[in-house]
């Protein structure tokens, strides 16, 4: 947050980064919320009233309470209890830290794989390339959500096993973007330099190479990891997600289908305005660094 | 131009190709296919039997070459669920599939043309702002909750719309639609408008986009100059340039919107092909599973090799550049 820090009299990247980020007030609203977010899940087990997956402080009679009712033990329940008695605060912001580890956790494995991947086809060139892209392209004209379906169908449920899908269903778009990247800045003059000096392939690709071509992968990834997040909801809520003793925000949502139709509508709905502000978070945030990093719209 | 076609073909045989291996490979070699393809209370004798039968004692590439054959006449095994061909299991969904994605396809197009026009025109307006700010929440909300919120509301709270299933249907060339029956058309509305609003915030995208680019073309200009009224202008001379980008992306979301599908049938009960995977996923009923991917993975790759030949045909510049490489 030190965005709000006054522009130094030599502006660094870093420095010129921040300041151009902060001209958005709807970006800086967007990154303090994600901050938020962030900070509740990782601090809940301090913040919380209850563990939500400890089974001993869950009392049935408290089940399916609506928002702001007094539980039996005289704890108050602020956005309602499930069919367990358990307190959906508590399970929100706990289904928020699987949620966003498996996000942003899926997206940065997948964003170094791709990377990797995409940089390696434009430095050799070559049938490898070719052979690289035609497969970046197959699996480009499928739906995400369908790939992670076949894949999930294979493989069966699981958080280790939904953390996978998505890396194979999100490597991809790094590997064009970095490629596309790396073509364009594999012609420039510094590399043809580093390549007389003769500097080992290795040095060049990671070197020299990698951070030239990181902006536009770092603003795919910030979009990514929202799209992420909605992908393994979306999952979860079919069925074929995450397993029910590690619930997600999406898991939580699909429990409450039942009850909503009698009318119980905080089970799911809680969940999901949680899932949408931290989409809206993470989006706010991607489109403000898509315009700050876009050497096209260079100021 | 021959030439090209032939190795696009080939090109999209081989990923046709390919994905069969992948998804043969996926669901036949991981694990033992006969504790997915037969029941769990089969004897010994019974589990030997049907592994003769289905083939199973034969080493891998020889299932696979009778899994191709197979899939070649069109076969694609058969659901023990059901207990019918998993193909027409498929096919008989379909029409609610397609007809839930038209639906939404033409209301992402009626109501997205018109706001992103409006979006367009006043981009500096109130009445522009507010219909991009809708469109971004349009792209955050995820799917599912938003159909589940849509249910709420109008199927529980308000009690105007039934929360699922396809209503009433009548034949329309043998083939049992909803959109005719009153009863099938309020069954239809809430699906339709889930699937929907993802797309209308694309349109909206698109055709503001594409509103501000034809804005300051000299044909608008001198349109304008030849006195013709704005609605004239706007109608015929913009509208029609901004169509051409929307109706092209909007083809190729086709698909997508077939997979979203998936999501938005499982929320409102729909009957269509979607659910069915999805059901099918769940009850382990692996042949349909196959049966499914490889139809989808072969119409994807269909539609992919037409694109890109239209593309060719249409384009010279795609034809010069092919010629050269």
């Amino acid at each position: 947050m030190s965005a709000f820090v006054a522009a130094p009299a030599v502006e660094t990247p870093l420095g010129r980064f921040l300041r151009e980020f902060g001209e958005s007030r709807m970006a800086v609203a967007g990154a303090a919320g994600l901050f938020l977010i962030l900070l509740a899940a990782v601090l809940a087990p301090w913040l919380m009233p209850q563990n939500p997956y400890d089974l001993a402080q869950l009392d049935i009679l408290d089940g399916n309470l609506p928002p702001g009712s007094e539980g039996f033990s005289g704890t108050t329940y602020w956005l309602g209890t499930d069919d367990q008695g358990r307190d959906m605060l508590s399970a929100i912001v706990y289904g928020l830290r699987i949620s966003l580890s498996v996000g942003a956790g899926s997206t940065l494995v997948a964003l170094i794989v791709g990377c990797a991947v995409g940089l390696v086809a434009a430095y050799y060139g070559g049938p490898l390339e070719s052979v690289i892209m035609r497969v970046v392209d197959l699996q480009l004209s499928f739906p995400a959500i369908l790939v992670a379906l076949i894949l999930l169908a294979v493989m069966g449920r699981g958080v280790d096993k939904v953390f996978i899908a998505l890396v194979i269903v999100q490597w991809a778009y790094y590997a064009r973007t970095v490629r596309a990247a790396a073509l364009v800045e594999g012609a420039r003059e510094y590399v043809e330099a580093a390549r007389c000096l003769a500097l080992p392939d290795r040095r060049i690709l990671f070197r020299h190479l990698l951070p030239n071509c990181l902006p536009p992968v770092i603003v795919v990834g910030t979009v990514q990891v929202g799209h992420a997040i909605a992908l393994e909801a979306t999952l979860s809520f079919l069925g074929v997600g995450v397993p029910i003793t590690e619930p997600s925000l999406g898991l939580l949502i699909a429990n409450g289908y039942e009850y909503l139709l009698s009318g119980q509508y905080w089970i799911s709905f809680f969940p999901g305005l949680a899932l949408v502000a931290t989409i809206v978070c993470i989006n706010l945030v991607g489109d403000q660094m898509r315009d700050v990093l876009n050497p096209r719209l260079q100021r | 131009m021959l030439a090209y076609l032939i190795r696009r073909a080939f090109q999209a045989g081989l990923a046709i190709l390919v994905m069969a291996v992948l998804v043969f490979i996926g669901v036949y070699a991981v694990g033992d296919p006969v504790d997915i393809l037969i029941s769990p209370e089969a004897d010994l004798a019974e589990i030997e039997a049907t592994r003769r039968r289905l083939g199973l004692d034969l080493p891998l590439w020889q299932q696979f070459l009778i899994f191709a054959k197979n899939a070649l006449a069109g076969d694609l095994g058969r659901s023990f669920v059901h207990n019918e061909p998993a193909l027409r299991l498929i096919l008989e969904r379909m029409p609610a599939t397609l007809e839930l994605a038209v639906s939404a396809l033409l209301i992402a197009v009626l109501v997205g043309i018109p706001l992103g026009m409006i979006a367009g025109l006043r981009h500096e307006r109130p009445a522009g702002r507010a219909i991009m700010a809708a469109s971004i929440l349009g792209f955050s909300l995820p799917n599912f909750w938003q159909g589940l919120m849509l249910v709420m509301i109008f199927a529980v709270f308000l009690g105007w719309l039934p929360a699922g299933g396809r209503g009433e249907t009548v034949p329309l060339f043998g083939i049992p639609v909803s959109f005719l029956t009153l009863d099938g058309l309020r069954h239809l509305i809430l699906p339709a408008v889930n699937l929907a609003i993802f797309k209308t915030a694309l349109v909206i995208r698109l055709s503001r986009a594409g509103t501000r680019e034809v804005m300051l073309q000299d044909y608008v200009r001198f349109a304008r100059a030849k006195g013709l009224c704005e609605r004239r202008v706007v109608l015929v001379h913009m509208l029609k340039n901004i169509l051409i980008p929307v109706v092209t992306v909007l083809g190729l979301e086709f698909g997508s919107v077939v997979a979203f599908a998936v999501v938005t049938e499982t929320v409102f009960a729909w009957p269509g092909m979607g659910k069915l995977l999805i059901d099918s996923i769940l009850n382990l009923d692996r042949p349909v599973v196959v049966a499914y991917l490889m139809l989808i993975v072969f119409v994807f790759i269909l539609v992919n090799f037409m694109v890109d030949v239209l593309y060719t045909l249409l384009d010279p510049r795609v034809r010069l550049a092919e010629r050269r490489g």
